[in-house]
């Protein structure tokens, strides 16, 4: 009961700070509300765990996951880089490679972007995971099945992005090339593709958390013995859920980090776009 | 009208790519079989047998064709052999996830637009979870929900609800604020209220957004819900399918579901896109 008590006191004391920080309107509260948000639903949590005594097979608490996590950074890593350096990280450079070149190589055909961009959208809507059973028959249980995995998946967003991308640049921009008497390779390079930056790096976005879901998911379907999608799914036959939680909290991790590299660079190379110049 | 052709070509295309990869794809087993039997194959044969494979590594788009036919008209609707029974289980669960995400999504939108500690507090944290991947998490969710003792559909369905109430919220806050700044002006001057400049002003120019994020919202519910299957096991629906396919090396099956959940995401994104177009013509927004 004192658990209760006090975790919804917390939760209360933290909403009412916010409320307050936030009629303040000042810079710093954008900062410091959403950590307090944070810090306070964790603790809401924690509380209600206790104090309703949930069981751990249901619910286990932050501070009984955060034992867990630091008690086993060896399998965790060995799972991070069997699923996300292995197979994430190749299959997201495949995968958005193929995409943007196929997409500059279609560039010059009006026909064949017309006839791909429906279908491409219409790919994108799809349950490409569907595959993975495929895939996972096709290369085998190993990284190579979860990398191909990541390749479809990450293909038809970027490569809708990126032709979208390619045609954001604006018909006087061109002409003005034209009369520099840029070729189509000056132009692609000088113009179209800066312009194109933004929704590229759209695509990008999209695809991280894609690529993620894509090997994860993938992993259900048959690994050898290590893996995030493995020990997910093993734990959870085992019933040790604060395990599945440290790897889901792993996995978060690796999703915004990843994410926030992309941002990093999209900040890097669109500094002129007005989103950012702000 | 006039993409009509490009859009055949690369479907044609495409087959013609399938039907290449599958007599090479399946071309070694045949090559190994005759090895085995102590016989020389050539190409002539090998090309009919690659067509007709029991479990080829890549089946024929014909074959898939048979397949479906077999599962979708020739069985009773009520078997469990039949492919719109286990259709219909997604489904169910997909619609029901989808219309669950979609409310919720909606109110914290409005929540987001009219307060702002909620603004500062909640929005990090939804854009923050799109990082994160959600649908790993998914047969989880369905070990507690089970634990708990709800099973079935409606644990399925929230897997549909939490994935599809990201893309309702983002795109519903934007929507909300697209107003600009004369219009809630005017809507000022004409004393209306927070109630009558939601109802009159924001929420009609949300709309576009809304039918934009549904599109969105629709295909990653049907996505959610084919997960959800997985744990289940023996229950049915699309994603039970593809497990038993995959532990039973029935690649047909397996192809005939991915089709089959393909038509259905299809589908569904069109009817949307089509509810679209009418209300914003009604509405006279279209463009």
């Amino acid at each position: 009961m004192m658990w209760i008590v006090l975790a919804l006191g917390l939760w209360v004391g933290g909403w009412a700070l916010n409320v307050w920080l936030a009629r303040r309107n000042t810079g710093t509260a954008a900062l410091v509300v959403p950590v307090i948000f944070g810090v306070a639903l964790l603790f809401l949590w924690e509380g209600l765990v206790r104090g309703l005594d949930v069981p751990l097979v249901i619910l286990p608490a932050p501070s009984a996951i955060w034992t867990t996590l630091t008690a086993s950074i060896p399998t965790l890593w060995a799972d991070f880089v069997q699923t996300v350096l292995k197979s994430v990280v190749p299959g997201y450079i495949m995968g958005c490679g193929t995409a943007f070149l196929t997409a500059i190589a279609i560039d010059r055909s009006p026909f064949l972007q017309r006839g791909l961009l429906p279908i491409g959208n219409l790919a994108a809507a799809l349950p490409i995971i569907g595959i993975a059973p495929i895939m996972v028959m096709w290369f085998g249980f190993d990284w190579q099945s979860k990398a191909a995995v990541v390749v479809v998946m990450c293909f038809f967003p970027m490569l809708v992005n990126t032709m979208e991308g390619l045609q954001a640049s604006e018909k006087m921009q061109r002409d003005l090339m034209r009369t520099y008497a840029a070729g189509y390779g000056q132009t692609l390079l000088k113009l179209r593709l800066p312009a194109a930056a933004p929704f590229i790096f759209n695509g990008l976005k999209i695809c991280t958390t894609l690529a993620l879901i894509g090997a994860i998911v993938a992993e259900f379907f048959g690994t050898p013995i290590v893996g995030m999608g493995f020990r997910i799914s093993t734990e959870i036959g085992r019933m040790a859920l604060d395990m599945v939680w440290a790897e889901i909290a792993v996995a978060a991790l690796t999703g915004s980090l990843f994410y926030g590299l992309i941002a990093l660079a999209e900040r890097a190379v669109t500094f002129w776009h007005p989103s950012i110049r702000i | 009208m006039r993409s009509i052709l490009p859009i055949t070509t690369v479907c044609t295309a495409i087959v013609a790519i399938w039907y290449l990869g599958a007599v090479f794809l399946n071309a070694q087993w045949e090559r190994d079989q005759a090895e085995r039997a102590g016989t020389e194959i050539s190409w002539a044969q090998i090309l009919p047998a690659t067509m007709a494979q029991e479990r080829p590594m890549l089946p024929a788009p014909h074959q898939v064709a048979i397949e479906i036919w077999e599962t979708t008209v020739e069985k009773r609707i009520t078997s469990n052999r039949s492919l719109i029974y286990h259709g219909w289980i997604t489904l169910s669960a997909t619609l029901l996830g989808f219309a669950m995400g979609v409310c919720l999504g909606i109110l914290l939108a409005v929540g987001i637009v009219h307060n702002r500690a909620m603004d500062l507090s909640v929005m990090p944290w939804v854009i923050a979870s799109q990082t994160i991947p959600i649908l790993a998490v998914a047969p989880m969710i369905i070990v507690v929900l089970y634990n708990i003792g709800i099973a079935g559909l409606i644990a399925k369905a929230s897997i549909s609800a939490y994935l599809s109430f990201f893309p309702v919220v983002v795109g519903m806050v934007k929507g909300l604020r697209s107003p600009d700044r004369m219009q809630l002006d005017l809507m000022r001057t004409y004393n209306a209220s927070a109630w009558k400049v939601f109802w009159k002003l924001r929420w009609p120019s949300s709309l576009p957004y809304l039918f934009t994020s549904l599109k969105i919202a629709i295909a990653i519910a049907l996505v959610g819900a084919i997960i959800g299957e997985l744990p289940t096991g023996a229950q049915g629906g699309f994603g039970s399918r593809m497990l038993n396919g995959s532990y039973n090396g029935q690649v047909l099956i397996i192809w005939s579901a991915l089709i089959g959940a393909a038509v259905c995401a299809g589908l569904m994104v069109g009817i949307i896109g089509l509810v679209q177009r009418v209300v914003l013509r009604r509405m006279g927004i279209a463009r």
